[in-house]
């Protein structure tokens, strides 16, 4: 089986490079039997890579060690659900996982593709085909997943077992997703340089394939989120680690296009900047795996250093110079068709809340590198590390919620003074009446009390828009509110499903500034013995250590302990929090142990419970108990925002009929209301 | 003024915020990340090194691990190979930390020649990957 897989890796590459070739070459001379040569290059290429990722699998499910890969990662004593997973476990499996879903990506835009944006895909197929070759071309010659050891092993390493958690399964390929559908906009961007068709046509091919990229970003990046709280145990879902600010720099970047394109699509302005966002977005991509990969950046998510690192570098630099060149030979063809009219209008709060996400962005990709820049400038290695990024990304994501309310509130071109008071009565009064209640209710945090006042500024201006949507649609067509409201976000599902998106983002913030009341406390407890906390909430929660429990399981030894949780006196559960030792067939240890943290969650906090380990072998053990407060809502606002992606997403129902790209009647919402009035 | 003008004012207002964050961030957060032949070497020359909040990245010294689960106190040498440091951290290590990897430590060196980790990162290179064994 490896050597078919091997064979079709080379088949794959040479597909690549053939679809490459005459994608760009079927382009330029306007031939069709290259054209149409290409598209099947990018069909075949995902067959082959389909091929090898089966063998891949087969050979991992058969337990053939003697593939390097198999026995790196696998063994006999690992449960068939991580077997799927052990396909990108490691380095070599993931970058066939990501040549081949590249592939698919590749194949479903040649597919999908409406016949009126056909000029665009020849070159499409060659940038997708050129970006799959190169994966293909690291595994072929620096990370062979069918490399074979030359004997059999009687048994594999095993898998990581903090990779062994649900979350682990799903999180990488969720986030490569995101990663690897950038490459579709990317090529489009790409197509729409070389074939110089620049105007607003090349947008609506490619804002749906953003919108896709950017709902698996989020969506990588949340798991990312949940693996972390739940199996590494500090306590938290958000570290600033580079390999998470490697994600989160690109889902930055799309956030702002998918705003700043709004801007070209109704008034012909920021062309240059959406090309150079999809640019950025793609190269911060490659940047990200650079990182993940080379191991230049320490970080606790880094593969083994190794040679592939330069080949990424090497890709990096060769795709910028030529994405940049070719962006700068095509900017006299970018000119705006409009001019910023008023500073009080949608544009420039659009571009504003750009220039929040690319700056956040910025800080975020300049704290990562610092050590490399200090360095290589001073010579002296400085790191900087969370208090870094919350310092500077609070006020600024501040600032970017606040946007959040007061862009859609604002006309187009130019608002006029009734208009503002119109629309911000309401959730201004919205935003000082809940600074009142948390005053009142003691709240001290100023971070918090912005954070929270602020939300509810934003959810005030949503909640307005739906109201004053659904009550014109009332008055109008005579629809009882329910249908009303259900009617408004069919019809506009862009605009109302990204209302939701934005009830999300508020959720999302509201919890993370929750975080700041976070309390903590370690203690070493007997059986019987006590400790206790006091919440944020105002409850005192008290945790009863009753008992270790040692036993052995499929592939690992697990030392327990169960923990009798009240909250005033009254018993509302019992957690059980584990420490294991992995090991392999022959029960000898593998890996370092792992913890598993016990958690009880809640609307208001979590209760979050670490064995830490036990004195000297006896039942008398040592816990950290953690009260996190709301972080139920950054996976209840974390689904809120895939709802709402997938509203924005689903098919029809965007524009109505007879209403182009800059036509008058979509010239704001605002406006609109005052005509319906 | 024009529109293009007073929008240009707010964007350098924007990046402006922008900037002075970053700046003040790295000076007031920025740390210092050391071998510690490269602490010892500043430590002789500028004693103000002494007491200061830094990191340094070196291997743990085989053996030389103790840990005192009661007290949750966790004591232990590093060494870059020429310089080597006793460290004290108080709290609980991270899963991955064990004889001879190398870590992070992030705390104060003080003037009995002590570091005070504040915290340890297990800095395994193979985090994903399994420890080859010898």
């Amino acid at each position: 089986m490896s050597l078919l897989g091997h064979l079709s890796l080379w088949l794959a590459f040479l597909v690549g490079l053939w679809g490459a070739i005459t994608g760009f070459a079927g382009g330029v001379q306007q031939r069709r039997d290259l054209q149409q040569s290409a598209r099947h290059a990018t069909f075949a290429l995902f067959g082959a890579l389909v091929v090898a990722v089966v063998s891949l699998e087969i050979a991992i499910f058969r337990h053939d060690f003697s593939l390097e890969y198999v026995a790196a990662y696998t063994s006999r004593n690992l449960p068939t659900f991580y077997l799927w997973s052990a396909l990108y476990a490691g380095q070599k499996g993931s970058l066939l996982f990501w040549a081949t879903v590249l592939s698919l990506f590749a194949s479903l835009a040649q597919l999908l593709t409406s016949p009126r944006h056909r000029e665009y895909l020849p070159y499409v197929a060659a940038v997708t085909c050129a970006v799959a070759a190169f994966f293909i071309s690291v595994m072929l010659f620096a990370a062979n997943p069918f490399e074979r050891l030359g004997f059999m092993p009687m048994d594999g390493r095993g898998m990581n077992p903090q990779l062994q958690n649900p979350g682990m399964v799903f999180h990488p390929p969720m986030l490569y997703l995101g990663y690897i559908s950038i490459t579709i906009p990317f090529a489009f961007a790409i197509a729409a340089l070389l074939t110089k068709k620049l105007d607003s046509e090349w947008l609506v091919a490619v804002r749906k394939w953003t919108l896709v990229s950017w709902l698996f970003l989020s969506i990588g990046l949340l798991i990312g989120m949940w693996w972390a709280y739940v199996e590494l145990g500090w306590g938290g879902y958000w570290a600033w680690d580079p390999v998470e600010n490697a994600a989160l720099l690109p889902w930055l970047v799309m956030t702002a296009f998918l705003h700043s394109v709004m801007i070209q699509e109704k008034r012909g302005m920021l062309k240059k900047w959406n090309l150079a966002l999809i640019l950025g977005a793609w190269l911060l991509s490659i940047f990200g795996t650079f990182i993940t990969r080379s191991g230049v950046i320490a970080s606790v998510h880094s593969f083994t250093q190794s040679s592939v690192g330069y080949f990424f570098l090497g890709f990096l630099v060769l795709a910028a110079v030529a994405s940049f060149t070719l962006y700068v030979t095509r900017l006299p063809l970018l000119q705006a068709e409009a001019t910023l009219e008023s500073m009080v209008s949608r544009e420039a709060s659009f571009l504003f809340n750009n220039l929040l996400l690319i700056g956040i962005a910025f800080s975020v990709l300049w704290g990562t590198l610092f050590p490399i820049l200090s360095e290589a400038i001073k010579g002296t290695k400085i790191t900087v590390g969370p208090p870094f990024f919350n310092q500077v990304n609070v006020p600024l994501g501040l600032a970017l919620l606040a946007m959040t309310g007061i862009g859609p509130l604002i006309a187009w071109r130019r608002a006029s003074l009734p208009n503002l008071r119109r629309q911000f009565a309401v959730p201004l009064t919205s935003c000082g009446f809940a600074l009142l209640l948390l005053l009142l209710a003691g709240m001290r945090d100023i971070g918090a009390l912005i954070a929270f006042s602020i939300g509810g500024f934003v959810l005030a201006t949503i909640v307005q828009e739906f109201a004053r949507g659904a009550r014109a649609r009332h008055r109008q067509y005579g629809e009882p509110v329910i249908l009303a409201l259900v009617q408004l976000l069919s019809r506009n599902r862009r605009r109302y499903g990204g209302y939701i998106v934005h009830v999300a983002i508020v959720l999302l913030f509201v919890a993370f500034a929750g975080m700041a009341f976070k309390t903590e406390t370690q203690a070493t407890l007997r059986p019987g013995e006590t400790a206790t906390l006091q919440g944020p909430d105002g409850y005192t929660y008290s945790f009863t250590h009753l008992g270790i429990s040692q036993y052995n399981s499929l592939n690992r030894e697990i030392t327990a302990a169960l923990v009798d949780v009240r909250r005033n006196g009254k018993v509302i559960g019992r957690l059980r929090t584990e420490k294991r030792q992995h090991v392999d067939a022959f029960r000898n240890p593998t890996f370092e142990p792992s913890t598993e943290v016990g958690i009880m969650s809640g609307l208001r906090v979590d209760l979050y419970v670490v064995l830490a380990g036990l004195v000297n072998g006896t039942e008398q053990a040592v816990f950290r108990f953690t009260i996190n407060p709301l972080v139920w809502w950054v996976w209840f606002g974390g689904l809120v925002l895939v709802v709402g992606g997938l509203i924005v997403l689903w098919p029809g129902g965007g524009v109505p009929p007879g209403t182009g790209p800059r036509s008058p009647r979509q010239a704001g919402y605002a406006v609109k209301l005052e005509a319906e009035r | 003024m024009t529109a293009g003008t007073k929008f240009a004012l707010g964007a350098v207002l924007i990046v402006g915020s922008v900037g002075y964050l970053m700046a003040s961030g790295i000076r007031q957060t920025g740390q210092y990340f050391l071998t510690p032949s490269e602490l010892a070497q500043r430590v002789s020359a500028d004693p103000s090194f002494y007491d200061l909040g830094l990191k340094v990245g070196a291997r743990v010294v085989p053996g030389t691990v103790s840990k005192e689960m009661a007290t949750q106190t966790l004591r232990f040498h590093i060494t870059d190979g020429t310089v080597n440091y006793p460290v004290i951290f108080k709290g609980l290590p991270p899963d991955t930390f064990t004889d001879s990897v190398e870590v992070v430590v992030e705390g104060r060196l003080q003037k009995d020649g002590v570091i005070y980790a504040t915290n340890v990162l297990a800095k395994c290179g193979s985090r994903y990957e399994a420890v080859p064994k010898a």
